[in-house]
């Protein structure tokens, strides 16, 4: 038996934008949840987001984007994650974001996009679930 | 207003009143009910609750009043909406300057009295468009401007003696109206004829909309130094709107909201007077900018305290002689922050009744906010319902035919008492800390606010407050089917592209000559304003200036430890 790992999820607003409350909301919400929180602040660059997630040995990236910048900032961090070998890191995100953009961001490797409204515990849901099956997943590797 | 007799019989009233309610207070009763801040608010309110001392009739005087007269807790004006209705100011700005000058005629023809210009993200944080920190975001959030060319064009075929601008832009706000000013030159019209406003509140930038570029130290000597050129060239435009809009929208509460931005308001205030420049020269061009949210009462409670509480610090504490330095004039939005992206047409009802809040509370311009805000910047269809909105309220329903409606209302006068007292020990505690940018910068208004934003989550997360559509009263599978603007990528291309046209066309050595002279106003005590007015006709870019004060000032960051949540 080995002891359960807790998940840990770095938090990032990439772009300009500073709207930070859906960020730090969901920051407490996850601690609260038992999870390990890294949040890196604003203004991070995909390059930074990506050399922190992997620095900190996380097993998922949270970022909040409501500039409508979102097609341009997702797939730079996919690109990132790809360059850097560390695509097994789960992104997922948030913000204003329409549904068609979603859907595409999905398609793309995004593997959650949350819209203004969803609860909290549906990301923490999201969360343990997503990790978990990736755990699966490595150990049948 | 009341003599102690007639309390004393409306207690032992009440008692038995008590009596008989409890026998109406079944299951459904709730012993406690909560504002949308989380403040209790008793189940009746009676004089007993307005009149808590003695000299009840000098307090009437210090406290309530008359409206057009001090405190003006009932408003600025003898006459308000009946002589001088609010100002419909919708803001607006997108994509290209061609597509928001386009807009804003528009809104022109529609009965709009004014305007009010969105910037985007580079824009607002100092990158010309151009920049790879632009790279995805020109013209989204708003009008991106690289140059005064970009000026010329969103005001193209506008008079700007005519209608009042809003700006709403901070860290960058002088160099944008160093460019505004140098339109209007190019136009012939006077500066003293020009009347507008810029936010230009950086304090609240820190704390909670984050759009900061210099340490707050220099950038609130960048605010002082507008200040002095504007009271002398400029002085019908409204230097600073003090905002508490953002704050409130980062999750503050309404107390938080009031108390945080009057607190910038007077750190400004105490600022000019140490620069030497008459309180009475400058006060009466200082605005304010508040929230309207769904807490109706609680709202109007707060306009009103509002301008009690300023009155009062004026006159008293810094000593203003002139009556209009007293005065708090404000504009209002309604909460972006309330709107829901599910059934998102209830979004409008939601606006109406935050912007009749407004009105009720006596503000003297309004913005209405788009139904599909949580979803995109509005659609023509959404934007123009939202200013009908405020024309409905206007001249459908009468409650513009009389001054302070709500004045008397034992409940709204105790909220306001409520909304002051809590205000003033908040107040206290940002003195403890010593002052508005020590307490920044220790991180304790962006802990307090993440505080109260994450409480209000979990208030929905337990059903303990309902949000319509979102957490009861929800359509499955909601299809959502109102039309979203889009912003396409060829705004960027094509804002790039007249970048460089304008600096291929510009005299080089004079630009770098200006700039120079920044640099140099920025390192000794020079005043910058001035020095960015000569850069605007230069046509220096707006990133060509701030990254001149960012050589002399460097960048300021937020630390995320500060912003620890829990």
């Amino acid at each position: 038996m080995t002891t359960e790992r807790k998940i840990r999820v770095l938090l990032a607003k990439p772009g300009l934008d500073g709207h930070d409350r859906g960020i730090k909301v969901i920051a407490a919400a996850f601690r609260d949840a038992g999870f390990e929180v890294i949040y890196t602040g604003l203004r991070q660059t995909p390059a930074m987001i990506v050399d922190a997630a992997i620095q900190e040995d996380v097993d998922a990236i949270g970022v909040s984007i409501l500039s409508g910048a979102h097609m341009t900032l997702f797939p730079a961090i996919l690109d990132e994650l790809k360059a850097k070998d560390a695509s097994d890191i789960l992104l997922f995100g948030g913000g204003i974001i329409p549904d068609d953009d979603k859907d595409e961001l999905e398609k793309r490797g995004v593997a959650r996009v949350f819209t203004p409204g969803a609860p909290t515990e549906e990301a923490i849901g999201f969360l343990r679930d997503a990790v978990a099956r990736k755990k699966t997943d490595e150990t049948l590797m | 207003m009341y003599n102690s007799d007639n309390l004393n019989e409306l207690n032992k009233r009440l008692k038995t009143w008590d009596e008989t309610a409890t026998r109406f207070r079944g299951k459904a009763w709730r012993p406690k009910m909560m504002t949308v801040s989380s403040r209790e608010i008793n189940e009746l309110y009676t004089p007993l609750d307005v009149a808590q001392d003695g000299n009840d009739s000098q307090r009437f005087w210090e406290e309530i009043g008359l409206p057009g007269e001090f405190p003006y807790t009932r408003g600025i004006h003898h006459t308000m909406y009946r002589t001088k209705p609010w100002t419909i100011r919708q803001f607006a700005g997108m994509g290209t300057p061609a597509e928001t000058n386009q807009r804003f005629k528009y809104i022109l023809e529609q009965g709009g009295t004014g305007l009010s210009t969105a910037f985007d993200l580079p824009t607002l944080m100092g990158y010309d468009s151009d920049s790879p920190n632009s790279l995805g975001e020109v013209g989204k959030c708003g009008v991106a401007v690289d140059t005064l060319a970009d000026m010329e064009t969103i005001f193209d075929g506008i008079d700007l003696a005519e209608v009042s601008v809003s700006m709403t832009i901070n860290s960058p706000a002088s160099m944008i109206m160093a460019m505004y000013l140098v339109v209007a030159e190019k136009k012939g019209i006077p500066f003293d004829k020009l009347r507008g406003t810029l936010q230009n509140d950086i304090l609240k930038e820190y704390i909670a909309q984050k759009e900061y570029i210099y340490p707050p130290v220099p950038s609130v000597r960048l605010i002082i130094d507008m200040i002095e050129y504007c009271t002398d060239h400029v002085p019908q435009w409204n230097t600073v709107s003090v905002s508490g809009y953002h704050i409130r929208e980062a999750g503050s509460t309404a107390a938080q909201e009031l108390a945080y931005t009057l607190a910038d308001g007077f750190a400004y205030i105490e600022a000019a007077i140490d620069r030497g420049i008459d309180v009475d020269q400058f006060a009466p061009r200082i605005s304010f900018f508040f929230n309207s949210h769904s807490d109706f009462f609680e709202e109007i409670a707060k306009f009103r305290a509002a301008r009690r509480i300023f009155a009062k610090r004026m006159r008293d504490k810094y000593g203003a002689k002139n009556p209009k330095s007293w005065l708090l004039r404000f504009h209002t939005q309604t909460a972006g922050c309330s709107l829901t992206a599910q059934q998102p047409e209830n979004n409008i009802v939601r606006t109406a009744i935050q912007a009749l809040a407004g009105v009720l509370g006596g503000t003297q311009s309004l913005h209405t906010n788009s139904m599909d805000e949580t979803l995109a910047l509005p659609s023509e269809k959404a934007a123009l319902i939202a200013l009908r909105t405020q024309q409905v309220i206007m001249h459908e329903t009468g409650v513009t035919n009389t001054v302070d409606p709500l004045g008397g209302s034992y409940f709204i006068e105790a909220l306001t008492n409520e909304m002051e007292r809590e205000a003033e020990e908040i107040f206290a505690e940002i003195d403890e800390r010593g002052g508005v940018i020590p307490a920044i910068e220790e991180g304790y208004f962006q802990r307090e606010i993440a505080r109260a934003a994450y409480r209000h989550q979990n208030e929905l997360e337990s059903g303990e407050r309902i949000i319509v559509g979102v957490n009861d009263f929800v359509i499955e599978d909601e299809k959502i089917e109102i039309p979203v603007l889009k912003i396409d990528a060829s705004t960027e291309r094509e804002q790039v592209a007249s970048l460089h046209e304008i600096k291929q066309r510009r005299n080089a050595g004079e630009v770098e000559v200006m700039l120079d002279k920044l640099r140099q106003a920025a390192a000794t005590d020079g005043n910058t304003f001035a020095a960015m007015v000569d850069c605007a006709r230069a046509y220096c870019t707006l990133q060509e200036m701030c990254d001149a004060l960012r050589q002399v000032w460097g960048e300021w960051s937020e630390s995320p430890h500060v912003m620890q949540v829990s």
